[in-house]
């Protein structure tokens, strides 16, 4: 977006500086962490944070584990928010709490099947149904939220259809706490197969299963969008809506399956976060929503491949970044500020590389 | 509901042709679609309403002594809404409309009735199911209540009775004309006001010794008595009757004046002119109203004192933040960020209780220091996200507001700020040594937020006016043509935020000196939500919009930790401000009081609309943007 023919200001010198001063902390964090795996009496390791404790291998594969398994969650929800954007060109905030909503359909609808024992004595059914029930939810919330308060709203500036996305986010949110009440509302137990680390490769078997999961509904989205008829119409609208509605295609019918899409991915992802966390409150949504916008951001908005890849980014780096990054500076309690790294890391993309790491495709009229 | 709308507002060919006088329909000529839709929303929304508790917690509070609670209201104001719109007929350019008739009566008594069966099925569902788990609310409170504690079969039955019957009193304000319907309006919402209002106005009979008129005023058990509500209802319609005579008659002086408030929304030129005839009442205002805010306080209690001061609070916040959105137009959703650093460097710099650093000076100089450290925030934290999109630019200062709060609360900096136990043992402000103002005087704090809201009014309104101003709402309504023009678009981007976080500070530091205390989750990201949702209600980058948004959001509904006078909305508020901000995105982005030139800018879209659907001159087009009007809004 800089011309180079625009002078620089103050405020791109301070942007400069900030920026490799962002780039130069995480560099000598990781240098500090890396001199202290090589030996943990190095001098500038010892320099950094006197009491660091090396992590050992086992704890480096769980982590990056848990992270890929978190990352493909939020690449499954950051595809809401990048397919949205590549249509419409606003950030539907409200999304996380779609995601939400799907969590709270899985542990609802999932303690109902475990009363009755379907569970326990199948296992995969039963998690079939439950992810097919929040998709379904999800969507429903999707498409209604796009109908009521977003449809009204087309060509209107673009930060009227983001203030009202906020509004949806904190409404839903509200509306599920009035409904369902406060309380933590817990999946049952998963079979053992699943809690057991030696199924394979000593990982927790759920965590596979999470990465599997996200891999299908992944290769599904993927066939949909590049191989059928409505995938084509929804890059064609992404690419021009003008242009596509005068090819014939019904502008208004592409929006509400792109936000249904996006709703019954966010199921999924409600339905993984279970598997992974086993417990969902109505704020759940919003942490989630913000970080799998973060992963849209990085791997270029409006990209449906790159929000997959930035999600992953996202997760490992959330995982990784306070013990690798900030435990060897000497920072104490790092896994406390896990969400601040998050948001750290996507405002020091946005500093960095704003168009994201694999380009971001965007509506014709938002490319500048 | 206004999808329809939209939607019929898109094609102008969908509407049929007409008879270009206005002809009477029959009484079952209805578009039944629309009111089976009608039917439907409502019925969803009755039953949602009741799910969520509402009606089973507003129970306790009386309204009107022994008729109506807060919570028969909860499943009231709904049907006579969905009535209303059932009968209001989209009028487009060029066509002619019914008139207004039986017929609309006979609609929203339809919609009313079918809305309502909602409520019977739920009072039948909650008699044979038990689906309690999910959903805590179905339960016998409930179904108490919805059988008004009498019998299943008497609930079943009333509730489609009353829906029919607000039903059609909604239907059929399109039908007694709009004088009769801005009368019925303006009693309902003076009885509502009264009922409301019932603690400050006990609070400021006592003040001045009146008891008499607040004990015959309301009941023994709270709510208003059935006799007082008859004569407010009475006077209520004398007055709206004086006002529309009063209207009529400075009609005839001057034909424009008929143009309506609403019309301003649109910055047309008869309503400026409209607004120019009353600079006698507007001086009379300017000189009154200082003076009773001055002196008001002394005569209310302890109660109203605190309420008033949790407004100011807020009044002072969405000042701040009107600086940066309304004026500026840049999307802050981290504003919390400045009001945590108010309150933390006071807090730190004044309590003898701060971990690492207590230097214990007194208040005005820690607000000096704070004053610096919301703008160093301020430039901090606008300087990197200046470049950035709009959207961009929301969720990265939404980032900075969290990152803030958690490092708040964090181990890591908890030598500093003490993590989650917070700072507390924060001394009251010794005005030069005239005067403490300490949190448990409520009077007191009353008095210095005052005088800050005072400050940030004076200078939010010079700086308005003033070159920087006018850069700022330059680059508001387009950046690159005001760069064309010469404004300098970073330094005034990055000024709207050292200004609004040198604002958002004062109240932080207030804040810490009147609860003694300050904790890392006073400062979640809902405040800067509410705050935005107090600005966009009272009408972005206008201070009279921002102010009575406040006034009206924070008195009524209280802040995130704050109470409100309805005490019971505690854990529906955050649903309400949320339900409130899509509301006013749809219907009214201008805001209650919209500033003209703000308004004019959020409509731009459909004036263009209509100025290519009608092919006539701008001018015109601007004059009632829309395209479509609504015929016999109340």
């Amino acid at each position: 977006m800089q011309k180079t023919t625009k002078q620089r200001t103050n405020v791109d010198w301070f942007l400069t500086v900030l920026r490799v001063a962002s780039l130069a902390v995480i560099a000598a964090g990781f240098a500090a962490f890396v001199a202290q795996l090589i030996d943990s009496d190095n001098p500038f390791a010892r320099w950094a944070n006197p009491d660091a404790i090396s992590l050992t291998g086992e704890q480096f594969r769980g982590l990056v584990v848990t992270g890929l398994a978190q990352g493909s969650m939020y690449g499954l929800i950051a595809l809401g928010y990048s397919m949205v954007y590549g249509v419409l060109g606003f950030i539907n905030f409200a999304h996380g709490e779609v995601f939400m909503v799907g969590a709270m359909t899985g542990a609802i609808t999932s303690n109902k099947l475990a009363e009755s024992g379907y569970w326990e004595s199948s296992f995969v059914v039963c998690l079939l149904l439950v992810v097919v029930l929040s998709m379904l939810v999800c969507t429903i919330t999707a498409v209604v939220m796009e109908r009521v308060a977003y449809r009204p709203l087309r060509g209107k500036p673009r930060l009227i259809p983001l203030i009202t996305s906020i509004g949806v986010s904190f409404f839903l949110q509200n509306c599920v706490l009035a409904l369902l009440g406060s309380t933590v509302k817990s999946y049952p137990d998963l079979p053992n197969w699943l809690t057991d680390k030696r199924t394979f490769l000593d990982v927790q078997g759920s965590k596979i299963l999470v990465v599997l999961v996200a891999a299908t509904a992944m290769v599904a989205l993927w066939y949909l969008v590049e191989k059928t008829k409505t995938g084509k119409a929804m890059r064609a609208v992404a690419e021009d809506a003008e242009i596509a509605s005068l090819m014939g295609i019904d502008v208004n019918r592409i929006i509400v399956k792109t936000f249904a899409v996006g709703g019954a991915m966010a199921g999924v992802a409600g339905i993984l976060w279970g598997l992974l966390f086993r417990s969902v409150i109505h704020t759940t949504g919003f942490l989630p929503g913000i970080k799998a916008f973060s992963s849209a951001v990085v791997g270029g908005i409006g990209n449906l491949g790159g929000s997959m890849a930035g999600g992953l980014t996202i997760g490992v780096a959330e995982s990784l970044g306070p013990l690798m990054i900030l435990e060897p500076l000497g920072v104490s309690g790092p896994s406390q500020l896990r969400d601040a790294v998050a948001f750290a890391v996507l405002i020091i993309v946005l500093l960095v590389r704003p168009s994201g790491l694999f380009g971001e495709q965007l509506p014709s009229d938002e490319r500048t | 509901m206004n999808m329809i709308e939209a939607l019929t507002a898109a094609r102008p060919g969908s509407g049929k042709t007409r008879a270009a006088a206005p002809a009477r329909r029959r009484l079952l000529d209805q578009d039944w679609r629309r009111l089976a839709c009608a039917g439907a929303v409502l019925a969803v929304g009755q039953v949602f309403i009741a799910l969520t508790g509402m009606p089973v917690t507003f129970d306790r509070r009386l309204l009107i002594d022994p008729i109506l609670s807060l919570g028969y209201l909860a499943l009231l104001w709904l049907p006579p809404v969905v009535g209303n719109w059932v009968g209001r007929e989209q009028v487009l350019e060029g066509m002619a409309a019914y008139a207004k008739g039986g017929r609309d009566v006979v609609a929203g008594a339809m919609a009313g009735l079918l809305g309502n069966l909602g409520l019977t099925l739920l009072v039948l569902g909650i008699t044979h199911f038990d689906v309690r788990d999910p959903l805590v609310h179905w339960s016998p409170q409930l179904l108490g209540i919805l059988e008004f504690d009498q019998s299943v079969w008497l609930g079943a039955l009333v509730w489609p009775a009353i829906g029919a019957a607000t039903g059609a009193l909604g239907g059929a304000m399109h039908w007694m004309g709009d004088k009769t319907a801005r009368t019925m309006v303006l009693a309902l919402s003076t009885v509502f006001a009264a009922a409301v209002l019932e603690s400050v106005i006990v609070d400021l009979s006592q003040g001045f010794h009146i008891e008499a008129v607040s004990d015959w005023l309301y009941g023994p058990q709270r709510g208003l008595t059935l006799a007082a509500t008859a004569v407010i209802v009475a006077v209520a319609v004398a007055a709206s009757a004086g006002f529309s005579w009063a209207r009529a008659a400075s009609g005839r002086t001057a034909p424009q004046a008929s143009a309506q408030p609403d019309a301003a929304g649109a910055g047309s030129l008869p309503a400026q002119t409209a607004w120019r005839r009353i600079p006698a009442r507007k001086l009379l205002g300017w000189a009154f109203a200082p003076a009773a805010i001055i002196v008001l306080p002394l005569f209310l209690g302890r109660l109203t004192n605190e309420l008033l001061a949790n407004v100011g609070l807020f009044i002072l916040l969405a000042l701040g933040l009107n600086i940066i959105v309304g004026l500026a137009g840049i999307l802050d959703l981290g504003y919390v960020a400045f009001f945590a650093v108010g309150g933390y460097s006071v807090a730190v710099l004044t309590s003898p209780g701060s971990p690492r650093f207590d230097p214990e000076i007194p208040w005005f100089g820690a607000l000096f220091a704070a004053m610096l450290l919301a703008g160093l925030a301020g430039l901090l934290i606008g300087a990197p996200v200046i470049r950035m999109r709009g959207d961009y630019l929301a969720v990265v200062t939404l980032g900075f507001g969290e990152i803030i709060r958690i490092l708040l609360l964090s181990d890591w900096l908890s030598g500093t700020f003490n993590g989650a136990q917070g700072i507390t043992n924060i001394p009251g402000v010794e005005v030069f040594g005239l005067a403490t103002v300490r949190g448990f005087e409520p009077r007191s704090v009353l008095y210095l937020v005052l005088f800050f809201c005072a400050i940030a009014i004076y200078v939010s309104w010079r700086l308005e006016n003033s070159r920087i101003g006018r850069a700022w709402m330059a680059v508001r309504e387009d950046e690159s043509v005001a760069e064309a023009m010469g404004v300098d678009t970073v330094s005034a981007k990055i000024m709207a935020f050292v200004t609004g976080a040198v604002l958002g500070s004062f109240s932080g530091a207030i804040l810490s000196a009147k609860v003694g205390s300050v904790f890392p989750h006073s400062f979640a990201i809902i405040v800067s939500i509410v705050i935005l949702v107090v600005v966009i209600f009272g009408g972005m980058g206008n201070i009279a919009g921002v102010v009575a948004g406040a006034v009206v959001l924070i008195g009524v509904l209280g802040g995130p930790n704050q109470p409100g006078l309805l005490q019971e909305f505690a854990e529906y508020k955050i649903l309400i401000y949320g339900a409130l901000l899509v509301w006013m995105m749809l219907q009214r982005p201008e805001g209650l009081i919209p500033s003209a030139r703000r308004a004019r800018e959020l409509q731009a879209n459909d004036v263009n609309q209509d100025a290519w659907l009608r092919a006539q001159p701008a001018g015109r087009a601007t004059d009632d943007a829309g395209g479509t009007s609504d015929r016999g809004r109340p």
